[in-house]
């Protein structure tokens, strides 16, 4: 579960979060939503530990922020617009440096396994810096579930990939969700994160205006919820 | 093998496979540093054996410039395609991060050395190849990469990053460096050769204290 009481941060004089609170339980699938500047990066970076909190509360299973970022750690997969991967090294390489970075025993089984979900066993030998935009982002997420995170951070992870990878990427997000997983997913694609996810939460000015469940969404869907959210200032 | 070394080892990996393959910084250091070299013996038009003072100076100017190249392109490669984050995200100690980028950057710096001494060595007519020399290199490669891979990952994080390294770096460095020429001129010179002690004892004061302060400061430098 992640908790998140009266968190903020502030950039100099900016505030980009403010006393944001945000409750998701294990299992669910929660997209963030919002414009341009309202804080979804800095909340995930807040999350995956990159960042300390100007102020406030974030638990993680049970762990605490920041004074337990190390173990945190261990229990979240990240996955960015950039695909945190190296060019000069392989699809298997990059895996595999991660792999022992992760500590994780014998990991060819799990490099094998994460190569097969995300449709690259073909190409483990070819160099990343030869795939196209949306191969880098299906190695990005096997790379960020290698050490099997109970907690999957998505931040738009959408961005610059063309319609066939945007959709091969909706079928590996799909097979991830069923894995169980709690997935916090920032997007500004409305209509893909209502095909996901199960929760919908609109970010404005750095604090959750407002929460709605997917049963309880209105006509017109997530689309129509976050307009009405954003028109109500 | 110890989490430590695992993870030192495994970065020290990552760069060097990368950079074989690409040898994007070992060719940029390359040929800037024979090209300093070349522009030198030019600029002096030297046609007699080399005073040992001006060949252990010109010799460092080149490292330490030749260096800075590489240590600015071995970071902010991390940082451009968002592999510092990967780096950060993983559960270790992140002091072994450093050492494990530092130990790549050593290594590139000192096949750089292997290179350019021989050149050096030719053009200049002075022989370079003395185990005291090869000695200095080493101390004062381990110290430079030391400092250097640790400003780099401070100077990183700012707009202005290839000028910042420089002028961050260059002030630092300037105690080993001064080690660096007189511990070189001193073997070069067989007269006085018991002059290099004291900048030996310099040099290597100077890697033991920069070595610590990475390892100490190190997870504060790369958080935001």
């Amino acid at each position: 579960m992640i908790q998140v009481t009266q968190l903020s941060k502030r950039y100099g004089s900016r505030w980009a979060l403010r006393d944001l609170n945000l409750e998701i339980p294990d299992g669910r699938f929660v997209a963030l939503l919002g414009a341009n500047g309202a804080g979804k990066t800095t909340l995930l970076r807040i999350l995956a530990t990159l960042l300390h909190p100007t102020s406030g509360h974030v638990t993680i299973n049970g762990l605490e922020l920041p004074q337990q970022a190390p173990t945190i750690r261990r229990t979240i997969g990240l996955v960015t617009h950039l695909p945190l991967l190296y060019g000069e090294l392989t699809a298997e390489e990059n895996l595999r440096f991660y792999a022992r970075l992760y500590g994780i025993e014998r990991p060819a089984a799990r490099i094998d396994a994460l190569l097969e979900l995300t449709g690259l066993a073909s190409r483990r030998s070819d160099l990343v810096r030869t795939f196209s935009r949306g191969m880098q982002q299906r190695l990005a997420i096997g790379r960020a579930l290698l050490h099997q995170p109970p907690v999957l951070l998505l931040d738009e992870p959408y961005t610059g990939l063309d319609e066939e990878a945007c959709r091969r990427l909706d079928g590996l997000l799909r097979q991830v969700t069923s894995q169980g997983h709690t997935i916090l997913m920032a997007s500004h694609d409305l209509l893909r994160s209502e095909a996901l996810a199960d929760r919908f939460d609109v970010l404005t000015r750095g604090a959750i205006a407002a929460s709605c469940d997917k049963p309880s969404l209105p006509p017109g869907g997530a689309t129509a919820f976050y307009r009405s959210v954003v028109e109500m200032g | 093998m110890g989490t430590f070394t695992r993870t030192l080892l495994a970065v020290a990996w990552k760069d060097l496979a990368a950079e074989w393959r690409s040898r994007e910084i070992l060719s940029a250091t390359l040929v800037f540093s024979i090209l300093v070299i070349f522009i030198y013996n030019f600029a002096l038009d030297l046609e007699v054996t080399l005073q040992s003072d001006l060949a252990a100076g010109i010799l460092w100017v080149t490292f330490v410039f030749a260096g800075t190249l590489g240590l600015n392109r071995s970071m902010s490669m991390e940082k451009d395609r968002g592999g510092l984050d990967g780096l950060l995200l993983a559960p270790v100690d992140r002091s072994a991060i450093f050492f494990g980028k530092m130990t790549a950057n050593l290594v590139i710096m000192l096949v750089v050395a292997i290179v350019v001494v021989p050149v050096f060595s030719l053009l200049y007519t002075i022989n370079l190849i003395l185990p005291g020399v090869i000695l200095v290199i080493l101390l004062g490669s381990v110290g430079y990469t030391a400092v250097g891979t640790l400003l780099a990952a401070m100077a990183v994080q700012a707009r202005t990053r290839d000028m910042l390294l420089p002028i961050l770096l260059f002030p630092v460095a300037l105690p080993l460096l001064v080690a660096a020429v007189k511990a070189t001129a001193a073997f070069l010179s067989p007269s006085v050769t018991n002059s290099a002690v004291p900048w030996l004892n310099l040099l290597i004061a100077y890697d033991v204290i920069f070595l610590v302060i990475a390892w100490l400061v190190f997870d504060f430098v790369v958080e935001e």
